[in-house]
């Protein structure tokens, strides 16, 4: 059975993610800081994009850059530079798309052969994070739809009568 | 997720199988109003109003908010569904990617467990 992932707004500026993985925290790292592993994991096939590039050299200055995207369209980029890099415990990179970007810390908590992985993003204003997080409401949830059409259907019937 | 809409259905519905408190969610369409009012308005307690806004609440459909001795009721369906859907969708975006990394770290693991056996052979 797979791992649960919780994802919070922990405040105005900040989301925190969790997720624990059945490794140790060094194979779990080694999967975040080399290339041609990041490209296995980092754009999922359910997304229906593919990575096109990926680059990444960590160690503290070091910059990444992926491209994701389909063969024949635009593409996307995101890059920034890497911060901070501890071996097999935390990563921390920004990213520098544009002013609004959020620097994200990853930490990676061994226990009994197991990795908590602990990943925060720190957006530098609340707007910049609701700004980030807008695109998401894209695609409303049908049954909350169908629930307000309810309400206000409703809301008719009751006014009219 | 599912789950989740489902509960969050199934407390709406619930919420909605009441005529008063669908009359309740009628007028606040119309505009907000204090317990107090609702009550007078529905011919009611203030208990007995307090417990259907309190069900409504629950369902996530009315959000109330006490300023002073009032305590102002409003229609809460959108606000809800809105915090449901973002945090929710990004939650996915990071679960669908975790479940490769998982992929990924389990054939790590396996290979050094093969590479391990082969080196003490």
């Amino acid at each position: 059975m797979k791992n649960r992932t919780t994802a919070e707004r922990k405040s105005e500026r900040e989301l925190v993610v969790t997720r624990t993985f059945n490794v140790p925290a060094r194979i779990v790292f080694e999967a975040w800081t080399t290339p041609k592993l990041l490209k296995l994991w980092w754009v999922p096939k359910s997304a229906g994009v593919s990575l096109l590039s990926c680059e990444a050299d960590v160690r503290v200055g070091g910059r990444y850059r992926f491209e994701i995207g389909h063969e024949t369209s635009k593409s996307m980029a995101f890059f920034g530079r890497y911060i901070e890099v501890t071996p097999h415990s935390r990563l921390v990179w920004t990213n520098e798309e544009s002013d609004e970007g959020a620097v994200t810390t990853v930490t990676f908590e061994e226990e009994g052969g197991k990795t908590l992985l602990v990943l925060h993003e720190l957006y530098p204003t609340k707007e910049a994070l609701d700004r980030a997080t807008a695109g998401m409401e894209e695609g409303m949830l049908e049954s909350f739809e169908q629930l307000e059409e309810l309400l206000v259907t409703l809301g008719a019937s009751v006014g009219r009568s | 997720m599912v789950q989740y809409i489902r509960n969050r259905l199934d407390a709406s519905f619930a919420a909605l199988s009441d005529a008063t408190r669908r009359g309740v969610l009628e007028q606040l369409g119309r505009a907000d109003a204090s317990i107090t009012e609702l009550a007078e308005k529905f011919h009611m307690t203030l208990t007995g109003m307090k417990k259907h806004v309190g069900v409504l609440e629950q369902a996530g459909l009315v959000t109330t908010e006490k300023v002073g001795r009032v305590r102002t009721c409003k229609l809460g369906v959108r606000r809800l569904e809105e915090e449901a859907t973002w945090i929710e969708r990004y939650r996915q975006l990071w679960e669908a990617r975790f479940d490769e990394l998982d992929k990924v770290v389990e054939e790590l693991k396996r290979k050094e467990k093969v590479d391990g056996r082969k080196k003490r052979e």
